[in-house]
């Protein structure tokens, strides 16, 4: 294995990932529910769910992050290398699996593993195991 | 009302998290997930920093009952590992792995009004509402792999 020096970026990954885990304290603290945006997601789904409109109006934070992030330091587009219909894929994939699998990177490989959940650690191990598998089959044995 | 205050700023937080650490950009996380070619541990340092600020708040949360904005903390109960819980896990890694997007990113993403956020974001909410269906109808298989999810 070789490491990408040009894009390993420690410190800016460690500030970045301290954010995300204080966002995740603050939910759980202020309004006593566990930051999993696929949960936050597939719950706004559901208008009906009491908990729908503060899950929206934290999907509309989200979105309005990389405007605020702009004026703070630069921010380059993202870049999809997938091709849309790859994309529609990996979206049903990932919508499925984690409502299925009751959580994804952030509910379990975030908040969950915070929680020192023996679920999370299984769920976080097998995702990130596929996850491995598939980039490897694209990229190497496909592509 | 305070409650949708409360969740925009943690949101925006959330999504400044996933912005300055890189994790909105899908090449920057496959770079993580191959293994095989020159490999960018961030995703690594990026979860390790928000589960060492996470950890004492979620140490705090199960001694509490109330959050501060009123209502019930609820944490998960659940502690037995399930089939739901590998199968849904290994579909989930298979379709981050194809796109290098999972559910917050992409929706940050849309902010830039990149069309493939928005493929990915409106397949990903059928993926969840295909759950929800299948979940509560009498699909043989899906409904013994959901019917405590």
């Amino acid at each position: 294995m070789t490491i990408d020096w040009a894009h390993f970026t420690p410190a800016s990954a460690l500030a970045g990932g301290a954010l995300i885990g204080l966002a995740a304290a603050l939910l759980i603290l202020g309004l006593g529910r566990v930051m999993g945006a696929a949960g936050i997601v597939g719950g706004a789904l559901a208008i009906d769910d009491a908990d729908a409109p503060w899950r929206w109006s934290l999907i509309v934070g989200l979105v309005l992050s990389p405007l605020i992030a702009r004026v703070l330091w630069s921010v380059v587009e993202p870049v999809f290398a997938a091709p849309w219909l790859a994309l529609v894929a990996s979206g049903l994939l990932v919508g499925f699996g984690a409502r299925l699998g009751s959580g994804c990177t952030s509910g379990h490989g975030v908040c969950g593993l915070a929680r020192l959940s023996p679920r999370s650690f299984a769920a976080t191990g097998i995702f990130m195991a596929t996850a491995f598998l598939t980039v490897f089959v694209v990229r190497h044995v496909v592509g | 009302m305070k409650r949708i205050v409360f969740a925009l700023v943690v949101g925006l937080i959330f999504g400044l998290g996933l912005c300055l650490s890189g994790m909105y950009e899908p090449t920057k996380v496959t770079g993580f997930l191959d293994l095989a070619g020159p490999w960018d541990p961030s995703l690594a340092f990026v979860m390790g920093g928000a589960i060492v600020v996470a950890l004492p708040a979620f140490w705090l949360a199960r001694r509490r009952s109330v959050a501060w904005v009123g209502g019930a903390i609820e944490l998960p109960a659940k502690r037995a590992l399930d089939a739901p819980l590998v199968v849904g896990s290994a579909i989930f890694g298979v379709g981050w792995g194809l796109g290098g997007v999972c559910p917050a990113p992409g929706v940050v993403d849309l902010a830039f009004l990149s069309p493939s956020a928005a493929i990915f974001v409106v397949s990903m909410a059928a993926g969840m509402l295909v759950y929800r269906a299948a979940a509560g109808r009498p699909l043989p298989g899906l409904r013994l792999l959901a019917q405590d999810a």
